[in-house]
């Protein structure tokens, strides 16, 4: 089955010290104390050609703290293998030592004190300088630079120029070629509009019109760098209409079209492709299912489910990438490719510590002359925070527990519900918490925080249903987010039940009581899929909860019993 | 080929306004009807005659993106000639209130034993598929579709 044709490539984790694999000597520079840009960028080049990789930016411009997950769960064949290992089982299995720069950037206990250590992480300009030097480097015909999509869509700046500002950025950047999932949000003439603009070709080989199934965008692009043709096939968010709302893009279809990307992969063989990559936003275990069904992927560039990995996993010839998220780093791969077949490659995961990289700036000017019509609106700060808030995780997360505070405060509801999302900075005990850092978490295209009743029952399925979109045993029924938060209740998950089966002994925390299977409890939540609903905006609701108390402390959720992990 | 008949359930889909983060269709747990019984009252259908596995395809999604319009493509294995061909696909939903969905007929003149068209699923169920022959023999196939309120992350 999968777990045997799906094995880790070992060497991914014998030479994750070594210089061409994984963060190289960081460790040893960071240890003392002297992490430089040449540090993160040593690199010796290998063949023809480089690919570089970012994605899941999700418009974050400027240099931000974001906490890896503590509780990163696989399920089914993906159970305790990377990306499902955390904290000293995952430094373990990478073999990176605690306390360094890499441990901070890839691995979230001890966050607050490695953060102050080794500062922010990503922003645009740093990327820039990144790419830049790769360019000089390696002679910029050899260098082909992808982006995974969820990029357009992240931060108050995007939410306020639909997208406009990150397109320019990318362009500047030089992008190449992208695929999307967020972007989606902006509605189908917005995302027309932009991919226009865009000079990176928006590639989606599985959005047709679901009218005459005819394909949306180009499926597919060759590059030509180092004197191989490379071709790009761009899958997008399989799900984005179900797990975004469908209303934005009433004629479009979307799905995992497993067959079609096989024609595409052939197509692309017969017009004589020297390599394939698939530039996908799957997510990281349904590309790996993926690689053992579909053959002839050299390279899949994963995205969607933000894992950061300083090593790559191969499946059969195909090798896997996951280059993590909020432009904390950048993959880089060279392939040396002989006789149309990638005979090696060597990985970097390069980590995009914003005080060791000088700023580009050009791109530096670029972001300042976007956020600067909005300064003053950005900078404003609401309160200030006591405790670590941070988003990403399987289970609620303090950031989201603040959300779910404002929003049975504000909106006078017993229990409050706020999405899985991913994406979202972290904030450090003493942060001030400007109008940015909520933004950061909450800027999305629906926005409405609503107020309306369920039943215990009700709410039970919908903890049903969206458990089982993360931990169904079989990828290709994984949406790829996190568990919904819950905010006024507490309950047990057991993660290796079946659907219907895995949610018990919901409680309502205020009472101490179960929950009643056939009593109506006031709920309140944000980002539903459906038309016309009814509400303020939720960071107007995470605002003036904040402006109210000036300082928060969020302690660690208690309320979410895990078993079956 | 007679135009499909497109069964319509009972309950539609409900969509509950504005109901939970990242959830868009609550499909209420009614209780479902039962696959078992879909399958025995399928068999009572055509006699207790024995009904292969096989020559049927059926495409459908894993997950319907929109429980109101599931988009299903049926194709039989035939060389639908004079003296072999397909006469009718049956479609069935084990889910559904009434589990029949639709029936294409066909002729040696269709040339191929495919066709398109929608349904609606309130719920995760099995889509069932029989195709009838001119000799009388049958066969099936059979695919489950998803319906969910989806949980978004990335």
């Amino acid at each position: 089955m999968i777990s045997r044709r799906h094995f880790l490539h070992a060497t991914a984790a014998a030479h994750a010290l070594a210089v061409a694999s994984g963060l190289g000597p960081l460790g040893r520079a960071a240890a003392q104390q002297r992490l430089s840009e040449q540090d993160i960028l040593r690199f010796e080049p290998l063949g023809q050609v480089t690919i570089l990789h970012v994605t899941d930016i999700h418009a974050q411009l400027v240099p931000l703290y974001f906490r890896e997950p503590s509780i990163n769960l696989g399920v089914g064949p993906a159970k305790g293998k990377p990306p499902h290992l955390t904290d000293q089982a995952f430094r373990d299995f990478f073999k990176i030592a605690g306390g360094t720069a890499e441990a901070h950037a890839l691995t979230s206990d001890d966050f607050t004190a490695l953060a102050r250590t080794y500062g922010r992480m990503g922003g645009m300009d740093r990327v820039s300088r990144l790419i830049s030097a790769i360019r000089a480097e390696r002679g910029a015909d050899k260098v082909l630079l992808l982006d995974g999509g969820d990029t357009w869509q992240g931060s108050w700046t995007a939410l306020q120029t639909r997208g406009d500002d990150m397109v320019q950025v990318m362009n500047a950047l030089g992008v190449e070629a992208m695929t999307s999932h967020w972007e989606f949000t902006y509605g189908e003439d917005r995302v027309k509009e932009l991919a226009e603009k865009s000079k990176a070709a928006f590639l989606a080989q599985n959005v047709r019109d679901n009218e005459w199934q005819e394909a949306v965008f180009e499926p597919r692009k060759t590059f030509e760098k180092g004197g191989a043709k490379i071709a790009v096939i761009g899958q997008a968010f399989p799900r984005t209409p179900i797990a975004n709302p469908r209303w934005m893009i009433p004629k479009w279809e979307f799905g995992l079209r497993e067959e079609d990307i096989q024609k595409q992969v052939d197509e692309a063989r017969a017009e004589g492709a020297d390599v394939v990559v698939l530039l996908s936003h799957n997510g990281f275990d349904v590309d790996a299912k993926l690689a053992t069904r579909v053959n002839g992927i050299d390279v899949i560039l994963t995205a969607h489910t933000h894992d950061a990995m300083p090593g790559v996993v191969t499946a059969g010839r195909t090798i896997l990438v996951a280059s993590g998220s909020h432009g904390k780093f950048v993959s880089r791969l060279d392939l040396d490719i002989r006789d149309k077949k990638v005979t090696g490659y060597r990985y970097k995961l390069l980590p995009v510590f914003s005080d060791a990289i000088t700023p580009d700036p050009s791109m530096a000017g670029l972001v300042h002359t976007i956020r600067k019509p909005f300064a003053t609106e950005l900078a404003q700060e609401i309160g200030r925070t006591d405790s670590l808030l941070f988003r990403r995780g399987n289970f609620n997360g303090t950031f989201d527990d603040l959300i779910a505070q404002a929003m049975l405060a504000e909106r006078d509801a017993e229990i409050a519900l706020t999405p899985g999302f991913r994406w979202g900075g972290t904030l450090l005990p003493g942060d001030a918490i400007t109008f940015d850092a909520i933004a950061n978490a909450t800027a999305i295209t629906y926005p409405a925080c609503y107020r309306m009743e369920m039943t215990g029952a009700q709410l039970k399925d919908v903890l049903e249903d969206v458990a089982d979109n993360i931990f169904h045993p079989d990828p290709y029924f994984q949406g790829g987010g996190d568990m919904v938060r819950v905010g006024g209740v507490g309950y047990a998950i057991d993660v290796s039940a079946p659907m219907g089966r895995r949610i018990s002994d919901l409680t309502l925390l205020k009472s101490g009581r179960p929950l009643e299977a056939s009593r109506p409890y006031t709920v309140a939540g944000w980002a539903s899929v459906n038309q016309g609903t009814q509400g303020p905006p939720i960071w107007d609701v995470v605002k003036a909860h904040v402006a109210r108390h000036k300082t928060v402390r969020i302690e660690p959720n208690s309320a979410v019993k895990v078993t079956g992990a | 080929m007679a135009g499909p008949v497109v069964y319509r359930t009972r309950r539609s889909v409900l969509h509950m306004a504005a109901l939970a983060a990242a959830a868009s269709v609550i499909a209420p747990r009614l209780s479902k009807a039962d696959a078992k019984a879909v399958e025995a009252e399928i068999k009572k259908l055509y006699d207790g005659k024995t009904i292969a596995d096989g020559r049927v395809k059926l495409d459908v999604p894993q997950i319907a993106e929109n429980g109101l319009v599931v988009p299903i493509t049926v194709d039989v294995e035939s060389p639908m000639t004079e003296q072999n061909y397909v006469k009718a696909v049956h479609v069935y939903a084990d889910g559904n209130p009434l589990p029949g969905v639709f029936t294409f007929r066909f002729s040696p003149l269709s040339g191929r034993a495919s066709a398109s068209t929608r349904m609606r699923l309130a719920q995760t169920q099995n889509i069932v598929a029989v195709a009838e022959m001119s000799d009388g023999s049958l066969f099936t196939t059979k695919a489950e579709v998803k319906v969910t309120i989806g949980g978004c992350g990335g």
